[in-house]
């Protein structure tokens, strides 16, 4: 029980989050009066999170990547793997949940917003970094390149979504001359929706973190199995 | 110091006496833009823009791949022992950056002579082709030696590279756009220092990353 406290939260979180953000009443000004976003503005809740939620699985990917370098142990390499491929799941998931939300406000599926090609940026750049993985038949140089790899592209990746997305004119909020940041819309956030948010938040990093450990326990078997 | 120009002036020789790879990639360039002359003619400016960033980048592909795959196995071990990783990294990107921008204005002359020239501006140009070639080619440099130590070609740095380059493409864009017409956008030397910060950022990866990759 001690063990299973977080994926209880993450289960608790997660069912919260679905109950709550189909029901909870939303600002009227922003849904209604200010923008065409309607009842679509409770996918807020599911599509932002996911991308949270692969930010975080991408740093902790790149926390194994760093770690292997420093002390070479193959264990973390297949962290940093297991962990990024969690992460690539949910930024498609993630994806598709805007790319849907965009075709009921925007009016088209995809619309070249630096928001969406960095979106997709990050996909190509992981799945790169499985490309690059399967080239190398050997296990220590393929870790350690695939390694050096994911900490280059990762710092890329971070100041890129900084920036791109505010030298521009944007559909999403956080753009050019409108208010926010990158990842929210300033005061369009109200204190209910905060409080549906951030627990969902918190729910998808702790469910990426579950895959990813369970995918991990097989790989590791796997692995003990195969030297054994 | 003295390591990092040894091991340029090292690469310029080997360039001098087998003249291979700048011949090479200066056909590539020419046949590249006479392709492109004969499917679009000369196109207007926005178009002629895209055009001549979207061929910088494969020139720097073609023209940076080769830096690692002409070294063997055992003459790398050689350069390892004797100048130290990160003399040899460092050597590299100074020795493709200055190949870049000689290609990239190689190409510039080529574009203007069979594409039109829409430019306004040609100087400021000028200037930004040779940021861009330096940048785009440190990136470059960098993935060559990860697909190199991979035992792949241009096609995986190709794969590595073109999502990770596009913050560099779209601030080149963005900037070179200003030397089509006499407007001053107010945000230019914002987007230069951008740049500029990209590179540095990139070069310490290098020099950080480079002795892990190569360590056997």
């Amino acid at each position: 029980m001690r063990r299973h406290w977080w994926k209880i939260l993450c289960i608790i979180l997660l069912i919260y989050t679905f109950i709550a953000g189909l029901l909870i009443p939303l600002p009227y000004e922003t849904a209604y009066v200010n923008s065409n976003l309607y009842e679509t503005m409770r996918n807020f809740f599911f599509h932002v999170p996911m991308w949270f939620s692969q930010l975080a699985l991408i740093s902790v990917s790149l926390y194994y990547s760093i770690r292997y370098l420093r002390s070479p142990n193959p264990v973390y390499d297949i962290y940093a793997t297991e962990f990024a491929r969690t992460a690539t799941v949910l930024g498609c998931l993630g994806l598709v949940t805007g790319s849907i939300w965009a075709n009921y406000t925007w009016g088209t599926w995809w619309s070249n917003d630096p928001k969406q090609t960095g979106a997709a940026i990050a996909l190509l750049i992981y799945v790169a970094y499985f490309v690059l993985r399967n080239s190398m038949p050997d296990l220590d140089k393929r870790a350690r390149v695939a390694s050096v790899y994911n900490i280059f592209a990762y710092f890329i990746y971070i100041p890129m979504i900084l920036i791109l997305p505010r030298l521009t004119e944007s559909l999403h909020p956080g753009g050019k001359g409108s208010e926010g940041n990158p990842g929210l819309g300033g005061s369009s956030l109200d204190a209910t929706m905060r409080l549906v948010f951030w627990p969902g938040v918190l729910g998808w990093c702790l469910l990426g973190t579950w895959i990813s450990t369970l995918r991990l326990r097989v790989r590791l078997l796997e692995e003990k199995k195969h030297s054994a | 110091m003295n390591h990092i120009l040894a091991l340029i002036k090292k690469d310029l020789l080997l360039e001098i006496r087998q003249q291979y790879t700048f011949y090479g990639i200066v056909l590539y360039v020419a046949s590249t833009i006479f392709v492109l002359y004969l499917a679009m003619g000369q196109p207007e400016e926005k178009v002629w823009n895209g055009l001549f960033w979207m061929i910088q980048l494969f020139i720097c592909v073609n023209a940076v791949a080769k830096s690692f795959l002409q070294e063997s196995q055992g003459r790398m071990l050689y350069f390892y022992t004797v100048a130290g990783a990160r003399d040899f990294i460092l050597s590299k990107l100074l020795f493709n950056a200055g190949l870049m921008i000689l290609m990239s204005i190689v190409s510039l002359l080529l574009f203007q002579l069979l594409m039109g020239n829409p430019l306004q501006n040609p100087f400021r140009f000028i200037g930004f082709v040779c940021l861009g070639g330096c940048s785009l080619s440190l990136v470059f440099t960098f993935l060559a030696a990860i697909a190199a130590r991979a035992r792949q070609g241009a096609a995986l740095m190709a794969i590595l590279g073109f999502p990770l380059i596009i913050p560099q493409v779209l601030l080149l864009m963005k900037m070179s756009n200003t030397a089509f017409a006499d407007v001053i956008q107010a945000s230019l030397t914002q987007i230069i220092l951008l740049l500029v910060a990209l590179d540095a950022l990139v070069i310490a990866l290098a020099v950080i990353l480079f002795p892990f990759l190569w360590k056997d």
